[in-house]
């Protein structure tokens, strides 16, 4: 007989959708099915009990191949080359849950070294304007009884969040919202007719990079002052009829993703959407929410905040205290300047999502890739160590893209003898406090 | 002579994409997903291309050859794009302005056709832009 699993959380987007329900094989071992998943969901469930996994570490030989290496060889190398390196980039965790990176800054900051997450390729941008101008937000659970005003501008939910329309912002009945998609106004600004701008009731198409213009265009509107009669590729009637329609609106929450954090602007198109909010605040109730990509990135952030007191970009080299610096303690730049000569990359994959520049010299330092499946990165790194996938075969915590934490967790058994992130980097520390004593 | 174009080019994810990647980075389903390039019809037709065709894209970080598409998704003239993963990483800028972040959208980038170039495998790529055509490691003591 196969045994149901319900109200299972994905460990794939920062939707966190936990609804699923997993038909899992009479031993436990195997998945047979995944209801209620997106596709891509799923794809995470169903991958899991295909063959060809690889379930121990491997090490590079000198001729480019890898060869079998035990878990103990691994935690060797890993501890000897932070305890060797200058400088260690430590980079990743969006994949993983919060207790194995409560572990992992142990070790890095025994190691000293810097811990930086994904959120330096994708809401960086955003951290850094709230930081500058703070952030009117709320949950999704709210946004889903009582939003009446939705705003995507940026980015592309029915690709990259499939079920976040379904479950918060387009469609769903709830409390105060009980007419559904029809009691609710979607504005969606993109550079491309995406298949989230088909679902809008208004699509307001943007010259691509003219995010910035726009949204002051809109905050000057909002204001009542004259604008041009062309913002940023849109007409000066389309900009004051969207501005009037977020007015009229009981609720309302702009939705942005990687359309402002990706180009020209960075930072200050988060800042000046963050302040139309605050604007649009006079006039109605308003809030912002990033878009947050990658399942537990959100959680990485929250995770060293309250260790450190920074979301990304940490520097833990001083020992004495943390320091944080994007541009200079970032990811990509550290590697474009060569500046560290070792690198960890966990639960994240270096060699697909950095600019080659950065991945170049990722590739000639040492490095040990954490990550329960091949990768790009696991290709370039010196040793691979698999790890049991967090959210599918280890339970754990995770944090949503709107701040809220949730428990996930165990659908079936790792493969025999596989350990986990928190094992894995409990034994790494050990071995490395007996390499450093008490330096 | 081969035509040239110059397009402003963007890097997103896409569902195939998001899929493709649970599937596995060195599967079949990530390369016809990832290593593509869409763009509009104008544009294809003012640099001579055959949609799915290979094309070389070249920005002033690197150059790439991956497979032109029709967009679903519809662009404007002038305005292509390329799944986020290792092709298009391949030419985008790790130059980050003081901000951490790379700039994965909004850059110029020149379009011809190459018809008879092969579209490498991810592995392939990755390890030959960082080691070289013989992909060979560095040495470690
Ligand atoms: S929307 Fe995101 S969290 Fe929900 S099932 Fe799809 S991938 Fe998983």
């Amino acid at each position: 007989m196969t045994k149901v699993v319900t109200d299972v959380t994905c460990p794939f987007c920062g939707t966190l959708c936990d609804d699923l329900e997993i038909t899992v094989s009479d031993d436990g071992k195997e998945i047979i099915d995944c209801q209620n998943a997106c596709a891509i969901g799923s794809e995470k469930f169903l991958h899991v009990s295909k063959e060809g996994r690889v379930t121990r570490p491997r090490k590079r030989q000198p001729d480019g191949s890898y060869k079998e290496i035990s878990y103990d060889e691994a935690i060797e190398y890993t501890a000897q080359m932070l305890a060797k390196a200058k400088k260690t980039l430590w980079y990743g965790w969006a994949s993983t849950s919060c207790e194995a990176m409560a572990i992992g800054h142990k070790v890095a900051e025994k190691a000293g070294t810097i811990v930086d997450n994904c959120a330096t390729v994708c809401h960086g941008s955003s951290l850094l304007a709230i930081q500058d101008v703070g952030v009117p937000s709320c949950t999704l659970g709210e946004i889903k009884n009582r939003a009446d005003r939705i705003v995507f501008w940026g980015c592309n939910p029915a690709h990259a969040h499939p079920r976040h329309m379904s479950r918060y912002s387009i469609f769903p009945r709830g409390f105060f919202t009980t007419k559904g998609h029809k009691g609710r106004k979607i504005i969606c600004v993109d550079c491309r007719y995406t298949d989230t701008a088909k679902c809008a009731d208004e699509f307001i198409q943007i010259e691509q990079g003219y995010d910035y213009e726009l949204l002051d265009a809109f905050r000057t509107v909002a204001r009542g002052e004259p604008i041009p009669d062309v913002v940023g590729g849109v007409p000066k009637e389309k900009i004051i009829s969207a501005v009037n329609t977020l007015k009229e609106g009981r609720f309302g929450v702009i939705f942005f993703g990687m359309g402002l954090t990706h180009t020209l602007g960075r930072n200050h198109n988060i800042d000046i959407a963050i302040n139309l909010t605050r604007d649009l605040n006079d006039f109605t109730k308003f809030s912002i929410i990033a878009m947050r990509g990658h399942w537990n990135v959100t959680g990485s952030g929250q995770v060293l905040s309250w260790q450190y007191g920074f979301p990304y970009c940490v520097d833990l080299t001083r020992r004495t205290h943390a320091r944080y610096n994007p541009g200079e303690t970032s990811s990509v730049d550290l590697l474009r300047r060569k500046e560290v000569d070792a690198c960890i990359c966990i639960a994240s994959d270096i060699g697909a999502h950095f600019p080659i520049e950065a991945t170049r010299h990722m590739a000639q330092i040492p490095s040990v890739c954490i990550d329960p499946h091949i990768n790009l990165t696991t290709e370039i790194s010196d040793v691979h160590i698999p790890v049991a996938l967090v959210g599918v075969e280890v339970e754990g915590c995770a944090y949503r893209m709107d701040n809220v934490p949730i428990a996930c967790r165990k659908v079936i058994d790792p493969p025999e003898g596989m350990l986990t992130d928190e094992d894995l980097l409990e034994r790494v520390y050990v071995r490395l406090c007996d390499i450093m004593g008490d330096a | 002579m081969t035509k040239k174009i110059t397009v402003n080019l963007i890097t997103c994810r896409t569902i195939q994409q998001g899929v493709a990647m649970e599937t596995g980075k060195t599967s079949q389903k990530y390369y016809d997903a990832v290593s593509i390039i869409h763009m509009h019809e104008d544009d294809m037709k003012k640099a001579g291309i055959m949609a799915n065709t290979n094309v070389r894209v070249t920005s002033k970080d690197g150059s790439i050859v991956v497979k032109a598409v029709r967009t679903r998704e519809d662009l404007v003239p002038g305005l292509a794009h390329i799944p986020m993963g290792p092709w298009a990483n391949a030419i985008v800028s790790a130059y980050t302005y003081s901000t951490g972040e790379p700039c994965f959208k909004g850059f110029d980038v020149e379009i011809e056709p190459a018809e008879n170039e092969k579209v490498m495998g991810a592995v392939e790529l990755v390890q030959t832009l960082c080691y070289g055509e013989e992909r060979k490691p560095p040495a470690r003591e």
